[in-house]
């Protein structure tokens, strides 16, 4: 399983004169789920880039599983990490579902035979089975995500970034692509890292990192990272509904638990004391 | 008794080459100053009845009225672009319909295809940047060189410059953080308490609940409930049927009411309002 | 959007045109448009016509859908139809004014000019409504494959023109929803001169092209992350089978060609 090491890395485009990343450093646990959050245009995006090999730092190293990322071993990088972007329209290379799940399995070069088997596979994970002879122009936005997760899912990844992955779908659909990866990641092993200001989507991860202003200003868990709620209006995100109905009724005389309760562990919590 | 803004009667429309119709007759009266926010899955036919509505589209049968207009199937198009002057469309990703060299020509395109004079057009670009708070500076930057959400508000500046008094929305937050999602919907607010009818087309149901005086949904065609958002947040199984979402308040509550609680109020629209609920019921629950 | 055009026009019904391999029907609808060239007699047209139309009854599509196919270019057809008639020369003339005049030969010119454009297309639109398009383009490919001999970058070609038959109902839908938004500003397309009419393709086409690159950014980033390097040999999930019926659908075309060569020969 892949663990990923970041170290002093920075990274300037190159038209510009401020690099957008300065000699930030961290690790990602194998199989966690990890979110990296920030301002738009704080370089969270470019992160996510680096780490892929989609761009190659200007000083540093990244590490996946032991192999460092530049030109040489972006074959074995790209099949260990798969990516989804954020316009569902434009990374569908396919001229139907199934095509599109084969593009990577094509650029492989894994047998046909062996294709049907894993794009059905695939497909049956994202729960787009009967979907598979359907053209794009038919599908919505949350259906292209999940074929998109499907195509990644054929090439037995490691680790999936999502960048900005369910910013362009509507909340029922957010929700079930959510819940989607929940269930990928405990069932495949599979480490998530999405760059992100869903406050639902942050939730999920076990850990998030913040960057404002080209650095790492917070590493740690997600529920740290949560209850910082000077932190997340600085950067943009909103404070979640759990830390708002919390601080509510804090000021209204309630005795909360003294620890950071999620949604779901103060949704329970109340029920409890509502008996 | 406020006046009414749009006025629909049994409005059909169908597109051309399909079957199906995508209006399959819809009445309903807007009031002047309303906020009424338009919900519905993909192909409930919300984008039709909008497109109707600012003379986009011209209806199969039925009838429109807005400002003093009455549009119908005969209707010639030269009447139906004069819903132009009253209605104001903010499309979603409006940022991807900029076209001009600079700020400010694009925001005069509107005003000019009005036929307005330079001087009323050079006003009207200086209040609608002012409106959605961006610097005078920008109006001779190339819209392309601006940030994601600056173009977002020069596009929304665009339709602002043409001062209608009836503005169409169609998911104006997509995309965007929590922070610039705030500042946008205070902005429309704003708009509102001026005077502006507002029409929203949301999946958004915590703005449904923050910011609409009413709510319609749509399903298949019709509409299927016209009220107050804390009316159509009272049946959840209905909205789950119709794909919707509950905003946060008013599902924590049924939540806590469905596992024994006895909040009185099952539709907090806010927080705040939920926060008091759940204060009310724990004091209860002491004596 | 409801209102979805969907670009080749293909029909997705059940038929054994649908079920033939897309090569064949590719091969057959060339060999098809050439053999129209040799029709010189009333005899030659009637067999050419009389096989079409079999194909059209074979592939289980309405002759409203080829009515469609024809429609948008019938007034091109008429037009071009009216020139042969009224300025070409030769035979007996009927009728004439200034250097225009109905004679014999035009009259016959412009018959079988018309008669070619009406086949051919339908014949295309038998291939485009039996075959979906990106079937058309792996045809297309297998077409091509001799031309690597001279080093012809046959597998981008086909990729690209895949992914281009695949973006064309999105740009499409793109260009009706810019053209919505420029309408709610109050733009009038049925208005003014010709120079203000181009002059309103500039709100709609400046955002579809600087849309369209944005796409094409993403598209080229989402493929190299799914590891499409374009100088690597890559496999295919379509892989094209040939069947027994479609031996039988090429004995059936050459039936049709010996058959037209008889009648040029014998009658």
């Amino acid at each position: 399983m892949a663990g990923i090491k970041v170290r002093n890395i920075t990274f300037k485009y190159p038209d510009s004169e401020a690099p957008v990343l300065k000699n930030i450093s961290f690790d990602i646990r194998p199989a966690s789920w990890t979110a990296i959050i920030g301002h738009n245009g704080s370089g969270k995006s470019t992160l996510a880039r680096l780490i892929d090999g989609l761009l190659i730092p200007t000083t540093g190293s990244i590490e996946i599983d032991g192999v460092r990322v530049d030109e040489t071993t972006l074959g074995i990088i790209h099949q260990q990490i798969g990516f989804v972007f954020q316009n569902p329209e434009n990374q569908f290379v396919g001229a139907t579902v199934a095509d599109d799940v084969a593009f990577g399995l094509e650029n492989r070069q894994i047998a046909p035979k062996e294709m049907e088997k894993r794009i059905d596979s695939a497909l049956e994970m994202v729960g787009m089975t009967k979907y598979k002879d359907v053209e794009p122009i038919n599908l919505s936005g949350g259906q292209k995500q999940r074929v998109a997760l499907a195509g990644i899912l054929a090439l037995m990844p490691e680790v999936i970034i999502l960048d900005e992955a369910t910013s362009m779908l509507d909340p029922l659909a957010r929700k079930e692509i959510l819940t989607l990866l929940k269930k990928l990641k405990d069932e495949q092993n599979i480490s998530i890292i999405s760059i992100t200001h869903d406050l639902n989507e942050i939730e999920l991860a076990d850990n998030t990192i913040v960057i404002n202003n080209a650095q790492i200003v917070k590493d740690g868990p997600t529920a740290d990272v949560l209850k910082n709620k000077k932190l997340l209006t600085e950067i943009g995100v909103g404070i979640p509904v759990s830390q708002q109905l919390q601080s509510l009724l804090a000021a209204r005389g309630i005795n909360l638990p003294n620890k950071y309760l999620n949604l779901e562990e103060l949704k329970y919590w109340l029920s409890q004391q509502l008996q | 008794m406020a006046k009414s803004a749009v006025t629909v009667t049994n409005l059909h429309y169908t597109y051309p080459n399909t079957t199906k119709e995508a209006l399959a007759g819809v009445s309903l009266t807007i009031q002047e100053q309303d906020f009424v926010a338009i919900v519905g899955q993909t192909g409930s036919g919300k984008s039709t009845l909008v497109s109707l509505i600012d003379g986009l589209l011209q209806p199969v049968s039925g009838q429109l009225k807005i400002a003093g207009l009455t549009i119908d199937a005969s209707t010639k198009a030269d009447q139906l672009s004069k819903i132009h002057h009253h209605v104001g469309f903010v499309f979603q990703f409006p940022e991807q319909q900029l076209f001009a060299e600079t700020v400010a020509e694009d925001i005069s395109f509107g005003p000019h295809n009005l036929g307005w004079s330079e001087r009323k057009i050079q006003e009207a670009i200086d209040e609608a940047l002012m409106r959605v708070g961006l610097p005078l500076e920008l109006k001779t930057r190339s819209p392309f060189a601006l940030s994601g959400g600056q173009m977002r508000r020069v596009a929304i500046a665009g339709v602002l410059a043409m001062q209608p008094g009836i503005l169409i929305l169609d998911e104006p937050t997509a995309g965007l953080d929590t922070q610039a999602t705030n500042e946008l919907l205070a902005l429309i607010k704003k708009l509102n308490d001026n005077g502006t009818t507002i029409i929203m087309v949301t999946h958004q149901m915590e703005q449904v609940a923050r910011y609409a005086n009413r709510v319609i949904a749509m399903n298949e065609g019709a509409i299927v409930a016209d009220t107050t958002p804390q009316q159509l947040f009272s049946y959840p199984d209905k909205l789950t049927k119709l794909s919707l979402t509950l905003p946060a308040s008013v599902e924590i509550a049924q939540f806590l009411n469905n596992n024994g609680a006895k909040l009185e109020n099952t539709e907090p629209l806010t927080l705040e309002e939920l926060a008091n609920e759940i204060v009310k019921a724990m004091e209860k629950n002491n004596d | 959007m409801t209102n979805k055009i969907v670009f080749g026009s293909y029909v997705p019904v059940e038929s054994i045109l649908h079920r033939l391999d897309p090569r064949i029907k590719l091969i057959m609808c060339i060999a098809f448009v050439i053999l129209i060239f040799f029709v010189n007699s009333v005899l030659t047209a009637v067999w050419l016509f009389v096989a079409l139309s079999i194909a059209i009854k074979l592939s289980n599509v309405g002759f409203k859908q080829y009515w469609q196919g024809i429609k948008p270019l019938f007034l091109i057809i008429l037009i071009t139809v009216a020139f042969q008639i009224l300025f070409s020369s030769g035979g007996k003339t009927y009728w004439h004014w200034g250097i225009m005049a109905i004679t014999y030969d035009g009259l016959i010119n412009s018959l079988i000019i018309f008669y070619r454009f009406i086949v051919i297309i339908t014949a295309s639109t038998v291939l485009t409504a039996t075959t979906p398009t990106f079937q058309i383009a792996d045809a297309l490919a297998w077409l091509m494959k001799p031309l690597r001999v001279i080093r012809v970058p046959v597998n981008q070609i086909t990729l690209m023109l895949s992914i281009a038959l695949r973006f064309v109902p999105t740009i499409m839908d793109e260009t009706s929803k810019i053209m919505k938004a420029q309408r709610a500003r109050g733009m009038n397309f049925n208005d003014g001169s010709i120079l203000t009419r181009i002059k309103h393709l500039v709100p709609i086409l400046i955002p579809l092209f600087v849309n369209s690159f944005k796409r094409a950014e993403e598209l080229a980033t989402a493929m190299e992350a799914r590891g499409y390097d374009p100088n690597a040999a890559r496999t295919h999930y379509r892989q094209l089978l040939w069947h027994a019926r479609d031996a039988w659908a090429g004995i059936d075309m050459m039936i049709v060609t010996v058959g037209l060569f008889c009648i040029r020969i014998f009658f």
